[in-house]
């Protein structure tokens, strides 16, 4: 790995008694687009707001370029920040907003206008100078309030749920929209978000956090088909669990209701007797037996939703209930519910959670 | 509902003799100067006396330099507190309440016997002295207003966030406040400033107690030893104070465009 840009080192944040980030370490590198995914209060905001500095560590230490930055004040750290609540400043024009670190910077007037009409331009609003925030639809603002925040060329951009307000189609065309402007200027970027499609599909990495702690990093396609622990599994993704008991360690048999399937060089460290969790996503999973799956299962389908390219099926395999997909068809009708089913899959494509 | 509507006009009109009638008798009254005709010969007379014109134009300033005090004392405090310290909130309100219970002649003996010519800070030595000491006293007297105004602004926007906005992009306190906080609660800022100068222009306890030549011993004075004049003094005093008021309601008309309105 090369030399990271910013480098999160044991940090830990308590706030009184309660200690709510825990030896958190990250190291993010040059023009990364690293997102921090998590239920709500696993602590991502605080993260974030230490590297911003408006929480100091407990402990540990944050550098930015080779630069202890830990007890630095806000204003001094060259950092760019957009918040879930847009925070623009209401009484001056989108432009003013804008250049308002510039300003502050002491720019002169002159450069002021060109890097605020430029800005404008990448987030393809020129037209709204003259607005004043409150005319403003809540995408827009947005939107400016990414151009403030990247108007001073900071060394970092932080956005904290910068998406949440907005609806769902401005979301998904947002979040494409700040990727590219993102990669365009090549800024290093974190990204806070409990939404997993909108980590998975616009980072260069994720942090996948719980209780404070970073669970696992990774690039979206480890984290997904990879996941480190059972929070990761379960929290990215729909996963099916099937609970199933060794039957022989040696042979890598487990038996899963009355059946038994072959997880040859999976069950490390387990013996016979031992319970696991093993879990499979949806769309490893197929009705029927298909050729290249090595492993099958059988039950009774117990739903069938029809969601039109796409059908959601459940099967019932004893007390295990596992979802899949399948494409619709034309030419066939979905299966219906009641039905014997058989379902396949590759046994490599099986998680062990432990 | 016909009823209904019938009895809430006679409400209203009630309400509206009660105060219009007596504003409308002493109007009358003080025209009556000139026997047998309505004049404006009280007003006159008002107005050109030169006691009124220093006593007014030396309340003013001091309501002027009170403006000022109050603003520099409150928005900053009113700011951090929302910001910093939210705890202290109940204790700063009922701090900013005190004026209202305890009587303005009680704080005016206090300064008296605090601040006397042989005391540590002998404010009352000098004239000035005694000018910056009713000036700090009519800060405090109109802290009530001032103080609920301004935080009434500051609920307006959210405080944190803009403040920290600013902070990431470089800004110090100085331009936090200058630039994002004040204006954007400017409109409460001005209603804070006229009732203090509404305030500042009728008081009368601290500036004869203090011996200062404000508006206030002087409408005493008149009222005391005139017949026609005090009622135009009272209809003069009014419409500045409604001169304030009607500004209050057209500046929030003209404000900032901007300041929070709900998208
Ligand atoms: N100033 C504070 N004082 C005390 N506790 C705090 C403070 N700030 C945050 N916390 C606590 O820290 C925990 C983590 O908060 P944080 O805001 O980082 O969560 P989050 O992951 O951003 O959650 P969300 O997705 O809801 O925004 C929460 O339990 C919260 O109550
Ligand atoms: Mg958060």
């Amino acid at each position: 790995m090369a030399e990271p840009f910013l480098s999160i080192q044991h940090v830990r944040k308590s706030f009184g008694a309660t200690t709510v980030v825990e030896d958190f370490n990250l190291d993010v590198e040059p023009g990364e687009f690293v997102s921090f995914l998590g239920p709500s209060g696993c602590g991502k905001t605080t993260v974030l707001r230490m590297v911003a500095g408006f929480e100091e560590p407990s402990a540990g230490k944050i550098v930015v370029g080779g630069k202890d930055i830990t007890r630095l004040k806000p204003n001094q750290r060259n950092v760019g920040m957009v918040f879930q609540a847009y925070a623009l400043f209401p009484n001056l024009t989108v432009a003013q907003n804008i250049g308002f670190g510039l300003k502050v910077a002491g720019m002169a007037k002159a450069n002021i206008d060109a890097r605020v009409a430029e800005m404008l331009d990448i987030i393809k609003l020129p037209q709204m100078a003259d607005r004043y925030p409150y005319q403003l639809s809540g995408g827009q603002q947005q939107r400016i309030a990414l151009a403030r925040a990247i108007a001073p060329k900071p060394k970092l951009l932080l956005l904290d749920e910068p998406l949440s307000a907005l609806d769902a189609k401005v979301r998904v065309s947002l979040r494409e929209e700040i990727r590219s402007i993102q990669k365009k200027l090549g800024i290093t970027t974190i990204f806070v978000t409990h939404d997993q499609e909108e980590a998975l599909s616009i980072s260069d990495r994720i942090a996948v956090m719980y209780g404070g702690k970073a669970e696992q990093v990774g690039t979206p396609f480890e984290i997904y088909n990879r996941p480190a622990t059972k929070f990761v599994a379960n929290f990215v993704g729909t996963l099916n669990v099937l609970e199933g008991k060794v039957t022989d360690a040696a042979a890598g048999t487990v038996q899963v209701n009355t059946q038994e399937v072959s997880l040859k060089g999976k069950l490390n460290g387990s013996k016979s007797g031992d319970m696991l969790s093993l879990a499979l996503r949806p769309e490893a999973i197929s009705l029927g037996r298909q050729p290249g799956r090595d492993s099958s299962l059988s039950g009774e389908i117990s739903e069938v939703h029809f969601l039109g390219s796409v059908i959601r099926v459940r099967v019932g395999i004893g007390g295990n209930t596992v979802s899949l997909d399948t494409f619709n068809s034309p030419a066939t009708p979905p299966p219906a519910v009641g039905e014997k089913a058989e379902i396949s899959f590759s046994s490599s494509d099986m998680l062990v959670l432990h | 509902m016909k009823s209904g509507k019938f009895w809430a006009w006679v409400v209203f009109a009630l309400g509206a003799a009660y105060f219009f009638i007596p504003l409308i008798a002493t109007v009358e009254f003080s025209m009556r100067m000139r026997r047998g005709a309505y004049s404006f010969d009280a007003y006159q007379i008002v107005l050109g006396d030169p006691r009124f014109q220093a006593t007014f134009g030396y309340s003013v300033l001091a309501a002027v330099f009170t403006i000022i005090l109050g603003v520099l004392i409150v928005v900053p405090a009113a700011y951090w507190i929302r910001l910093r310290l939210p705890q202290l909130r109940p204790i700063v309100e009922f701090i900013t309440l005190l004026p209202l219970v305890i009587p303005a002649i009680v704080i005016v003996f206090g300064y008296i016997r605090m601040y006397g010519s042989n005391s540590p800070l002998p404010f009352l030595a000098t004239d000035m002295g005694t000018n910056a000491l009713l000036v700090i006293g009519y800060a405090m007297l109109a802290l009530p207003y001032m103080y609920r105004a301004v935080d009434t602004g500051l609920r307006t926007i959210d405080v944190r966030t803009l403040t920290e906005a600013a902070q990431i992009l470089g800004a110090g306190w100085g331009t936090i406040i200058g630039r994002v906080i004040l204006p954007n609660v400017l409109i409460a800022v001005l209603s804070g400033a006229f009732l203090t100068f509404a305030i500042v222009i009728g008081e009368f306890t601290m500036a004869s107690l203090l011996n200062r030549p404000a508006f206030g011993p002087y409408l005493q004075n008149v009222g005391a030893n005139r017949a026609y004049e005090p009622a135009a003094l009272a209809i003069i005093a009014f419409a500045i104070t409604w001169g304030c008021m009607s500004l209050i309601q057209i500046l929030s008309r003209f404000a900032p465009r901007s300041a929070n309105r709900p998208n």
